[in-house]
């Protein structure tokens, strides 16, 4: 079972921070989660992510987080970072997936985003789907993930989850 | 209640009569593509899975060609673990000096043919969409689950019509016209959705140019792109093919999210500014700006096919590369190569002083053959103008057709391709 409450400190990004910021192409000579980790955001303006990210620390970005390239890289990179999840005002269609597919939360909500500043205490309750701002004392709905989506976070991923499903098919 | 064409292709694929927009189906796909860089991690995935073989090795494509020939040892073993992978499953493999980059090659061998699925490991698959196919990209895990079962789940996107009237003026190819589309709609306008192309304006628009529109989806959100069928399509098809295909239309009375309608008459070359696709504008207006530059790069899954090396060679022949620019020049695909040989088109590009590569995505992505230092400023053929995309993050990109291209390496600042040439060859009908 994988977890649904996570709290951490907030970095703050604006819109259309791509993958190539997230990892940039140079570093995908390796599909390491600690080398990639070690590079996390280096493509990207904020020169301090990797000495200030602690563990299970929180993404919080404008809208289509994540766009441009395909590479699975840039979630890796980040979790291996510590970021626990990710919430934007919208996401990019392929790094939403992929960070389902890895089991990285990633929660649509405008409002928290407006709300909330760089180095802020977030909470998020996936089942729930509200994230808390615990430095400011709101609270916000997310935009709930589909069931299913819910399921493979919960599996550990989309690997796990379609292993469950072609044994229980006898596959 | 009529549906799209894609919405067609996703029905048939998941054994539906009809499928509406938000529905999640889990459908057959008919190929499934990986390259170097994405391979090793759907390999890895695939090995978690503890499925054997891929649900058909005839129709797992691994590609090499974003680090190759290898770069380094790290590159090295990367694409080795594709070949062994390919080697060990028989599925289908293409090394440097074989093949090219993927989203040229595919249709050009006819391994993707109209009405397929193709699930792709790499953003740019949406190119193919422009073979009336539903060709998208996905991350290393999914194309990892795709070869494994032959399935993949799909949400069905919303489709958005875009329509386009008039004929293009000189120097206007059909990169100007995505270029436009995005500057209109943004980089997030289409996320999720299909972009459906039509419009006399298109109809006359090769195979070649017509992969350059659904390329840069991508650069707007969209999670495919597809131009109807026609007898260009067919043409292209008919002597490639490797299976038979299918030809889906769109009904009449099929529901579109939104609709764009624009005629392109009156425009004229454009150019995406750094640092994002959509900051286009004319690219008179950054001539007056005198942006000097010192690279130029002519190449990639954008444009790199015959017809855009055709193009850049009757701006650059008989003239000379500027001396303080750098331009690279690297055609899509060994076919293409061969046939930029033949027709001399390589010797003016290296009669001019540019420097012309192996068949691969070249320095698009910042990793490799052409990556720019702090502060250096490339005019590009490719599809991506974010910071720090061919390099340091403090270089800049502005992203044009061909002929902005090759006239910018010979003015060696941002150019009009109207300052070298009086005509326009390809709208005179000369090349």
């Amino acid at each position: 079972m994988g977890e649904s409450m996570f709290q951490g400190n907030v970095h703050k990004y604006g819109a259309n921070i791509d993958t190539d910021q997230i990892i940039p192409a140079r570093y995908l000579i390796s599909t390491d989660e600690s080398f990639l980790a070690a590079h996390a955001m280096e493509g990207s303006t904020d020169t301090e992510f990797l000495n200030r990210v602690q563990p299970g620390d929180i993404v919080v970005a404008d809208t289509n987080f994540g766009c441009g390239s395909s590479r699975e890289h840039a979630p890796i990179a980040l979790k291996g970072a510590g970021i626990s999840c990710i919430v934007a005002k919208s996401f990019a269609r392929i790094f939403f997936r992929n960070s389902i597919n890895r089991g990285i939360p990633v929660l649509e909500c405008p409002e928290a985003v407006d709300a909330t500043d760089a180095g802020d205490k977030l909470q998020v309750d996936l089942v729930a789907g509200t994230i808390t701002n615990l430095t400011k004392e709101q609270t916000f709905q997310a935009k709930p993930l589909d069931q299913f989506m819910l399921d493979i976070i919960d599996a550990g991923g989309v690997v796990e989850y379609t292993k469950a499903r072609l044994q229980s098919q006898g596959a | 209640m009529g549906m799209t064409m894609v919405e067609k292709i996703l029905a048939d694929h998941s054994g539906r009569k009809s499928v509406r927009p938000g529905d999640l189906v889990n459908a057959k796909v008919d190929v499934v593509m990986c390259n170097d860089i994405t391979a090793p991690i759907a390999i890895n995935e695939f090995r978690k899975l503890g499925v054997k073989k891929v649900f058909d090795p005839s129709r797992v494509m691994m590609v090499m060609s974003h680090y190759v020939p290898a770069k380094d040892i790290a590159s090295a073993e990367q694409a080795r673990t594709a070949k062994v992978f390919a080697e060990e499953q028989g599925c289908v493999f293409y090394d440097a000096g074989k093949g090219g980059i993927e989203h040229i090659l595919l249709p050009q061998e006819g391994q993707v043919v109209p009405g397929d699925i193709e699930v792709g490991a790499d953003s740019h698959t949406t190119t193919v969409g422009a073979l009336g196919a539903l060709a998208c990209g996905f991350g290393s895990t999914d194309a990892a689950i795709a070869m494994a079962t032959g399935e993949l789940w799909f949400r069905v996107p919303r489709t958005i019509r875009f329509i386009y009237h008039g004929k293009p003026a000189s120097w206007v190819r059909s990169k100007d016209i995505i270029l436009y589309t995005i500057g209109k709609i943004g980089t997030d306008h289409a996320t999720y959705a299909c972009m459906q192309f039509e419009g006399e304006a298109l109809r006359e628009f090769s195979m070649d140019a017509r992969f350059t529109i659904t390329n840069m989806v991508a650069e707007a959100g969209g999670k495919c792109g597809v131009i109807p069928v026609d007898d260009v399509t067919l043409n292209y098809v008919t002597p490639r093919a490797k299976r038979p295909w299918k030809v889906y239309d769109s009904d009449s009375d099929a529901q579109y999210s939104e609709t764009f309608e624009w005629d392109i008459s009156n425009l004229g070359p454009l150019i995406a500014k750094p640092f994002s696709p959509d900051n286009v504008v004319p690219v008179d207006e950054v001539v007056d700006e005198k942006v000097k530059i010192d690279q130029v790069f002519i190449g990639s899954c954008t444009n790199a096919r015959l017809e855009d090396l055709q193009e850049a060679a009757a701006v650059m022949r008989g003239n000379k590369v500027a001396d303080h620019v750098r331009c690279i020049i690297i055609p899509a695909t060994q076919e293409v190569y061969k046939q930029a040989l033949h027709e001399g088109l390589i010797d003016v590009f290296m009669e001019a002083g540019a420097t012309v590569g192996a068949a691969t995505c070249g320095p698009c992505l910042g990793g490799y053959m052409g990556v720019l230092a702090e502060g250096e400023k490339c005019v590009s053929t490719s599809n991506r103008n974010f910071p720090g995309r061919m390099g340091h993050v403090r270089s800049e990109t502005y992203l044009s057709n061909p002929s902005v291209a090759a006239a910018s390496a010979v003015l060696g600042r941002v150019a009009h391709p109207g300052e070298i040439l009086s005509v326009d060859p390809i709208a005179a009908g000369s090349v």
